[in-house]
């Protein structure tokens, strides 16, 4: 297991843990009840830590090296999964993955970002930031599921969409924005789940849908802490302020009305328990494919349209009236 | 909110029209380092005499060139608030009061309808000297309007734009803009109305990652930044000397996202031009409708 500085309290108690356990394996004297007792105080310890988490550890949290990602999830919940792969103009993007899946008897079609398990994979899989051919090919297999009338879910996980020269050459932009574009029309259920990073275009580049839903420990905003803070305090040092002042947990993002819903994790976080977190998410989906398929695709999609048009805060000044009217766009 | 009053009064010094280009008797081109005066640069449509560079302008001086004369402000009325308390180096209600007042301006896009060689036409146009014509919920909600009022009065949209992306202190409201512009110009594309997206020195980020990409005709000034990642961020994270002429209009023409580059000189009659090609489907989707 892997801690975090914040999880200083908990490694020293799961280091008496596995002493006892070893104690308890020699078999002469019983610790049985001692081990009840520490099981108990980490249990405590890690609500209490857990329930007063900041931004910034949310944040190391979303980026826990144990932490489940796409394919991971896609395998757990599906009894069946097929990958699927490469956009069909320039190459197979490693850093966005999709297929077909058999999700609780419902052919699904899944897009997420990959991020890699070790060294080598985590270069492999480009840390996760695709080039426009991975956001090309998430639209692909859209619109796939679109054709055969499969409903869609995206997992979003991503530091951001790769900022390079090729990708800049095969139109990073025009990749983004033609997904939102075309999400916005696409005549299935869209469901998009954030289950670690939600940075900026890279993220939004697949995460247009019908619902949003966040799990616990994730964050979502328009650019990463670190960058926010070398650009507005010209620093990269203020990446715990930058944290709390974009407002970028799951409670603040439902709080302002732009996600539908959080997605609790188990205590600890989704890494401590990971079967179980893909048992709660894939409850969450197949819930939510069910509510959603009974709406006509016409009103789908005018909701779809509807939700991101109310999205945004701002007043309108009444040029004769001299009080203001305050006007919030976005829904509660 | 406290800032509201005096914001107030920087709207109203606004009825100047201030224009972002330069003022003063003479002007000394950031690129040739030629001098040439001020009337010269004017009637050469804000590019420079001696090396054509395309002096960056802001949106009331692009109504004055491509607009036949008279046009109407829309939307004004909406402005930005900091919902989420948001302080970085300076507070962001501070941050809005003194560009409402370096610009006369109140946010980074103005909306106009006006004819253009005798045709209607909506233009939503970015000015890059509002909090460097980043994109909150104003930027958004201005162009949704702008959107919804093309549809109803069957006119052209016309998107001007000149944003280094984003505006970082509105966090997910403004990221949220791009999926809500983007979203919006799918209700114009299916109401058969043209839109015509034209890329300005700089558009990048989540600007150039949405709506500036849509056009049903995409075009730029000649040598405009025009990306989604800004070049300093590439060159950090590929750690090598960015190309000669890297992420520049004649680069991204080159690699097929724009459909052609306008000398600033002949803009106006080619948005002409285009009003007048795709005037007939126009019509022809009203009549159906009707
Ligand atoms: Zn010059």
């Amino acid at each position: 297991m892997i801690f975090l500085d914040f999880e200083e309290p908990l490694e020293k108690l799961f280091e008496q843990l596995d002493k006892l356990k070893e104690v308890e394996e020699e078999g002469i004297v019983d610790v049985s009840e001692t081990i009840k007792e520490l099981e108990a105080k980490i249990n405590s310890t890690r609500k209490e830590i857990y329930g007063n988490l900041t931004g910034w550890q949310r944040v190391l949290l979303s980026r826990h090296p144990e932490r489940p990602y796409t394919l991971y999830y896609i395998n757990q919940m599906c009894s069946k999964f097929i990958e699927l792969h490469g956009d069909r103009t320039f190459s197979d993007d490693k850093a966005i993955v999709g297929g077909i899946g058999t999700m609780g008897g419902q052919t699904v079609v899944f897009v997420g970002h990959q991020k890699g398990v070790n060294t080598k994979m985590r270069q492999y899989r480009n840390f996760g930031m695709a080039n426009p051919e991975g956001y090309r090919k998430a639209l692909r297999l859209m619109k796939l599921a679109e054709r055969f009338d499969l409903p869609v879910v995206t997992l979003i996980d991503t530091m951001g969409a790769f900022p390079g020269i090729e990708a800049e050459e095969r139109g990073q932009a025009e990749a983004i924005a033609r997904n939102m574009f075309e999400m916005a029309q696409l005549r299935v259920p869209i469901i998009c789940v954030i289950i670690g990073e939600g940075a900026s275009g890279g993220a939004i580049g697949i995460g247009l849908g019908d619902k949003v839903f966040m799990l616990e420990n994730t964050w979502y905003s328009v650019i990463s802490p670190e960058s926010c803070s070398s650009i507005l305090w010209r620093s990269w040092d203020q990446k715990e302020l930058a944290a709390e002042a974009l407002k970028l947990t799951a409670p603040d993002m439902l709080k302002m009305g732009l996600i539908d819903e959080i997605i609790n994790e188990p205590l600890g976080g989704a890494h401590t328990a990971p079967e179980e977190m893909a048992k709660i998410l894939k409850r969450h989906l197949k819930k939510t494919i069910t509510a959603l398929s009974a709406i006509p695709k016409d009103e789908l999609i005018d909701r779809r349209i509807n939700k991101y048009a109310s999205m945004g805060v701002y007043e309108e000044q009444q040029e004769a009236v001299e009080e203001k009217n305050s006007k919030k766009g976005t829904k509660k | 909110m406290g800032w509201f009053k005096r914001l107030k009064d920087g709207i109203q010094t606004a009825t100047r029209n201030k224009m972002e280009a330069p003022e003063g008797l003479w002007y000394k081109c950031k690129r040739c380092k030629e001098t040439t005066t001020m009337k010269e640069l004017r009637d050469n449509y804000f590019k420079c005499p001696s090396c054509n560079y395309h002096v960056r302008i802001g949106s009331r001086d692009y109504f004055h060139l491509i607009f036949d004369g008279q046009y109407k402000l829309m939307f004004d009325e909406l402005r930005s608030v900091d919902a989420l308390n948001f302080v970085d180096l300076k507070p962001y209600p501070e941050r809005l009061e003194a560009a409402v007042k370096k610009t006369g301006l109140t946010d980074a896009i103005s909306v106009a309808v006006g004819k253009v060689a005798r045709k209607p036409l909506v233009i939503a146009a970015m000015d890059f000297s509002f909090i460097g014509g980043s994109m909150g919920s104003v930027v958004g909600e201005r162009i949704a309007k702008a959107i919804d009022y093309c549809i109803e009065k069957r006119i052209p949209l016309m998107i001007i734009s000149k944003s280094g992306g984003a505006r970082m202190m509105e966090s997910a409201y403004s990221l949220m803009q791009m999926a809500k512009t983007s979203a919006k110009l799918t209700q114009l594309a299916k109401a058969g109305i043209p839109y015509f997206s034209f890329l300005t020195d700089p558009t990048t980020g989540g600007v150039s990652a949405s709506f500036a990409m849509l056009g049903d005709i995409n075009f730029a000034e000649p040598e405009a930044l025009i990306g989604f990642a800004g070049p300093r961020v590439i060159k950090e994270t590929i750690k090598k000397d960015l190309p000669e002429g890297f992420q520049r209009s004649e680069f991204v023409l080159e690699h097929g996202f724009l459909d052609f580059i306008i000398d600033r000189k002949d803009l106006k009659e080619r948005v002409g031009d285009l009003l007048a090609m795709f005037q007939s489907t126009t019509k022809k989707e009203k009549a159906q409708s009707s």
